[in-house]
């Protein structure tokens, strides 16, 4: 069965390259009947395989990658889909889970016949899913802020055009704590990999600024307490920096609060500790007055764009970050963006290299490899982006906030050369 | 004896035989199905022939998988040497915490292999810097090959799992049918008069164990090799009780329990979440116009509810209860 | 010869030493509390309850409605929606655990391989029922009353010794009832031998049923109690469980005493190897202690022989 429909398709194709030289008013006139064919094809959605959170840790992230994905689906399709044909996005749960992951590529690729997969955050789950990309063919954008596409360990396939990464986010955040917090960094981070990047890029990157990390914390997994490694911060130290997920991260943050009541250091966290939590809830009161890096910043304030405003609406969220439907419902604003714009970037692209289906796969990462500015826009309204073809990764601004009445509010803003780095890869070298 | 190894000849015929047919999806879901049934086959000559319950299982998945592709990520070895290595890994790990768990029993053993098993998955996230911890780390398609064999093509990886499973599956075959295979079960049925019969139970059960061990590491050093990952989600508490439910499904004490059990599992999951559950979802959207996003990813309730209904109405597994009510001869 | 310099590891700042007490302490509490329905529905079922942990999670959750209902809906204090909590919570998962044990337990006869099975069937639906009813996210329940105890190194949250304090309490109260009542009697009875208790007219299955119920209650009452120094989350019940089955196991079959030792071996050995190592390699280490002692006293603390 589908076999037989792959031939056609190629015959399809073969003939049709034959009619465009003839000419195309001779050819249509020569073969009427596959004429017809080709225009019912070309009708045809183009499916997006759309690799999701449903369950478990990364639930949360999960939801809302869901909701920005559809209401991006819908804007493309209502401005008359990729190259005329609607864009159908087709959902599977990894379950934030490596092995799953790589078996949502393989169902993608081989029973629903995407021509594309896209989607999920959690690191693992895409480095356990981008192999079998890779293997399969199946271009595979994620929107994950690991540095494992630009480490070079992924492949030709895998590319992240739409979210920064964690080397450059965490890199340009030293300038700025160095000048404004203090020199002297203490690191609380959790015992994974992306503590890990944490702890190298920004002990690296501070100490370019003339600083140093005195004291490196890592908090071991699931621990549901955090207060007896708060004395192994030192007394000396001028910026307590933490960047913690999982469900704990409030006890981490009333933990603080109890352990050093009045007398605190300057705090610098990224917003990652508290994506989908709000920031008014109780507990939090001691985070006033403390810093946080934020991808794309949750409060709508006196400076919000155009953009920012028509994305916020089409997905459904308030001005303080919240679902329109339920005020409690607080979104992943700093990492969702990444679905919208990745949808937009390969809609781009299956432009530029006039996609018709999977034998154009190749031109596909061609075209977005070719690419190298995101203007701001309602495509990228979290700000305007460069993308590096060879690394496979796109760099953007980002933004510190300063907690204050319950609210984040944007106090600066990084250049793009801030986030930039080295190239450690080239992936156009690489066979596809 | 005869029909027995017919049997096991059938089926991994039939395995073989399935290769050109199936269409790509079953075909790339077969070949993992095949790798991680190995893995349940383990678990079963444990658990369901000498009927001790680990809940660290996954410690010998990883052991496996770790030992073969750190060799190959950092010591640069080939996959065939990288292999027996990690599946030596395994059976080390084997000994070691059999020698140390087997001196308890029960609910005991069953805490014990778990807390060694959190121990295992703790040290692969405190040497991050070997292991790349949770994130785990990936190898490269160019040296996923054995003897000039690509082993990421589609077709090898099938037949390199059907390899390994039937490697599994015949060994475990053999040593449920030979005398040792009967003392496990007797000590399971009663390891005191097992012991009154001159046996010494510990030797047993520790034979079982290293064997269980080695061949779940042989499974983890597989999926490693022929899915191009390793990471530290496969040591996780989880992954040891995957294949206690794989085996509870297909049927503890069966030869082939393990791979009806993996099989069925996969696919329930599979079907549950990808389209019962979010048909499901849509039906409630359309009939009664509340929005359900919660449902499209309820399939684990159907795991759920299919385990309660399982243990109620077929409590030796399919395949037990199937040889207790019309094969009695069913290895 | 400095004998000092002689350890493996340096020795800790009393700060450190302090704090490293002080978590181990209320972690004690912590796991005494989720421990203690599971001791008795294990001492006296024989029953491995692998829902136990879903229990917990359950009683957090509805903590968070009901405390969310009364502060957010109605405008009540944070005290009264607690206390109200602390009543219906531990009601509707008693009445849950019952009709889990009236649908299925009972049906299986309680026998011990059969029910781990229903129970991990009925550990994903309670969790995925919370994941559709709930959501994924970790929400805050709010104390009753807190309060800030200042040390010569640091502030320490008073609802955390207040914590301990109920743990303490609700512990001498089960043993009270185990010990020194008529269904006390009755259960340990049952407990000591179900078919002689069947001949003495002892309603077997409504002791069962009940105490089932009463192990759930427990759970969520600890919940109750724990949440504030938590969050609810709906994969909240993994971790209590596989810690109440070690400090179950350690502790010695169906001997509270032993729960309570263990609970309170496991926590400050968990808070002083913290204080001594890096956090994972601590968490290594406090695990495969915990583990040797199994190993080499697999009957646990006070039990006279494993099950």
């Amino acid at each position: 069965m589908a076999d037989s429909k792959h031939t056609a398709g190629q015959t399809r194709r073969t003939i049709l390259g034959g009619a465009a030289l003839l000419g195309t008013a001779a050819g249509a006139g020569l073969l009427p009947g596959l004429g017809r064919y080709a225009q019912a094809q070309t009708s045809a959605p183009i499916k997006i395989g759309f690799q999701v959170h449903r369950t478990g840790i990364g639930a949360a992230y999960g939801r809302w990658y869901d909701r920005t994905t559809k209401a991006a689906a819908k804007l493309i399709n209502d401005n008359g889909g990729i190259n005329g044909r609607p864009v159908e996005i087709i959902a599977e749960d990894d379950g934030t889970d490596p092995k799953r992951g790589a078996e949502v590529i393989e169902k993608f690729a081989t029973k629903h016949e995407c021509d594309v997969a896209f989607g999920t955050l959690f690191s693992h789950v895409v480095i356990g899913s981008a192999p079998r990309a890779g293997e399969l063919k199946l271009p595979y954008f994620v929107v994950s802020e690991g540095h494992h596409v630009a480490s070079g360990m992924l492949n030709r396939y895998t590319l992240q055009p739409g979210i920064t990464d964690v080397k450059s986010q965490v890199q340009s955040m030293a300038p700025w704590v160095a000048d404004n917090l203090g020199k002297k960094v203490t690191m609380v981070y959790p015992d994974f990999a992306f503590g890990h990047d944490h702890r190298d890029y920004f002990s690296e990157a501070i100490e370019r600024q003339g600083g140093n990390v005195i004291a490196k914390i890592a908090i071991p997994p699931r621990e549901t307490s955090f207060f007896k490694y708060l004395p192994k911060i030192p007394k000396d130290t001028e910026v307590l920096y933490h960047v913690m997920v999982g469900p704990g991260v409030l006890t981490f943050v009333k933990e603080l609060g109890e352990y050093f009541g009045d007398n605190r250091p300057e705090i610098f966290g990224f917003i990652d500790s508290l994506e989908a939590v709000d920031i008014a809830s109780p507990g939090l009161e001691f985070l006033e007055g403390s810093h946080f890096w934020e991808g794309y910043p949750r409060y709508a304030g006196e400076n919000q764009s155009e953009h920012d405003k028509f994305y916020r609406a089409a997905v459904g969220v308030d001005d303080n970050g919240a679902s329109l439907s339920d005020s409690k419902d607080i979104s992943t604003y700093a990492h969702m963006f990444g679905c919208w714009e990745t949808l937009h970037i390969l809609k781009a692209g299956m432009e530029a290299a006039d996609y018709k289906g999977p034998k154009d796969r190749q031109a596909l990462i061609e075209a977005i490899e070719n690419m190298d500015v995101f203007p701001e826009s309602q495509a990228h309204p979290q700000g305007s982006k460069l993308f590096n073809g060879r690394t496979h990764q796109a760099f953007g601004h980002q933004h510190i906030s300063k907690v204050e009445g319950g609210k984040l509010v944007p106090v600066h803003k990084t250049s793009i050369f801030d986030t930039y780095y080295e190239d450690e890869v080239d992936y156009t070298k690489m066979s596809f | 004896m005869i029909r027995t190894i017919v049997l096991h000849a059938a089926v991994i015929a039939g395995l073989f035989l399935l290769e050109p047919v199936l269409s790509d999806y079953h075909h790339g879901n077969l070949a993992r199905i095949m790798v991680l049934a190995t893995y349940a086959v383990g678990y079963n000559m444990l658990f369901g022939y000498t009927g001790l319950l680990s809940l660290g299982h996954a410690m010998f998945f990883a052991a496996g998988m770790y030992g073969c592709a750190m060799l190959i990520r950092l010591a640069e070895w080939s996959v065939g040497p990288a292999f027996l290595a990690g599946v030596l890994c395994a059976l080390v790990a084997g000994i070691i915490v059999g020698t140390l768990a087997l001196r308890t029993i029960g609910v005991g053993f069953m805490i014990v292999t778990l807390m060694f098993a959190e121990a295992a998955y703790l040290v692969i996230l405190y040497y991050n810097e070997f292991t790349r911890g949770d994130e785990g780390f990936t190898i490269p398609q160019a040296v996923r090959s054995i003897a000039g064999i690509d082993l990421s093509d589609t077709t090898n990886r099938y037949f390199a799992a059907l390899l390994l499973f039937a490697i599994a599956l015949i060994a475990c075959a053999a040593i449920v049918q030979a005398r040792t295979g009967r003392v496990l079960v007797a000590i399971r049925e009663n390891e005191d008069r097992v012991r009154m019969l001159g046996f010494d139970p510990f030797r047993y059960k520790l034979f079982a164990l290293v064997i269980s061990a080695t061949m779940a590491g042989a499974a983890g050093a597989a999926y490693a090799v022929l899915f191009g990952y390793a990471g530290a989600t496969f040591a996780s508490v989880q992954y040891s009780i995957f294949p206690l439910l794989w085996v509870l499904l297909g049927g503890p004490g069966t030869t082939l329990g393990p791979l009806l059990g993996t099989v069925l599992m996969f696919y329930l999951v599979d079907y549950a979440s990808g389209t019962i559950m979010p048909g499901l979802a849509a039906l409630v959207e359309t009939q009664f116009g509340i929005e359900a996003p919660g449902l499209a990813s309820a399939y684990l309730l159907l795991v759920g509810v299919t385990l309660v209904l399982l243990v109620l109405f077929a409590p030796k597994g399919l395949l037990g209860t199937v040889r207790a009510r019309m094969i009695p001869w069913l290895p | 010869m400095d004998l000092i310099a002689l350890l493996p590891f340096d020795l800790p700042h009393p700060a450190l030493l302090a704090a490293g007490m002080l978590e181990g302490t209320v972690l004690a509490a912590v796991l005494a509390l989720t421990a203690l329905g599971l001791s008795i529905v294990f001492g006296i079922m024989r029953v491995v309850n692998v829902a136990h942990g879903e229990f917990y999670m359950l009683g957090a959750v509805l903590a968070w409605f009901v405390t969310h209902t009364v502060s957010g809906t109605v405008g009540g204090p944070p005290w009264l929606g607690f206390a109200i909590a602390l009543i219906v919570a531990p009601l509707i998962v008693a009445a849950m655990a019952a009709l889990t044990d009236w649908l299925v337990l009972k049906r299986l006869d309680y026998d011990p391989e059969a029910t781990i099975v229903a129970t991990i069937g009925v550990l994903y639906i309670i969790q995925q029922l919370a994941l559709t009813f709930y959501g994924p996210d970790a929400r805050p329940v709010e104390a009753p009353f807190d309060f800030r105890v200042q040390l010569p190194w640091f502030g320490y949250s008073g609802y955390k010794l207040v914590v301990v304090g109920a743990a303490i309490a609700l512990m001498l109260v089960v043993w009270l009832v185990l010990t020194r009542t008529k269904i006390g009697l009755v259960m340990r009875a049952t407990q000591y031998d179900r078919e002689t208790a069947q001949a003495f007219g002892i309603p077997v299955d409504k002791v069962y049923a009940g105490v089932f119920a009463l192990g759930a209650a427990l759970a969520a009452i600890g919940a109750v109690l724990i949440v504030p120094i938590q969050q609810a989350h709906y994969l909240m019940g993994g971790d209590p469980l596989l810690l109440s089955f070690i400090v179950v196991i350690l502790g010695g079959l169906g001997s509270l005493k032993g729960t309570l030792v263990a609970a309170i071996f496991i926590g400050l050995s968990d808070g002083i190897i913290s204080t001594l190592y890096e956090p994972t390699l601590a968490k290594i280490l406090a695990t495969l202690l915990v583990a040797m002692v199994l190993v080499f006293r697999p009957q646990g603390l006070f039990g006279a022989r494993a099950a």
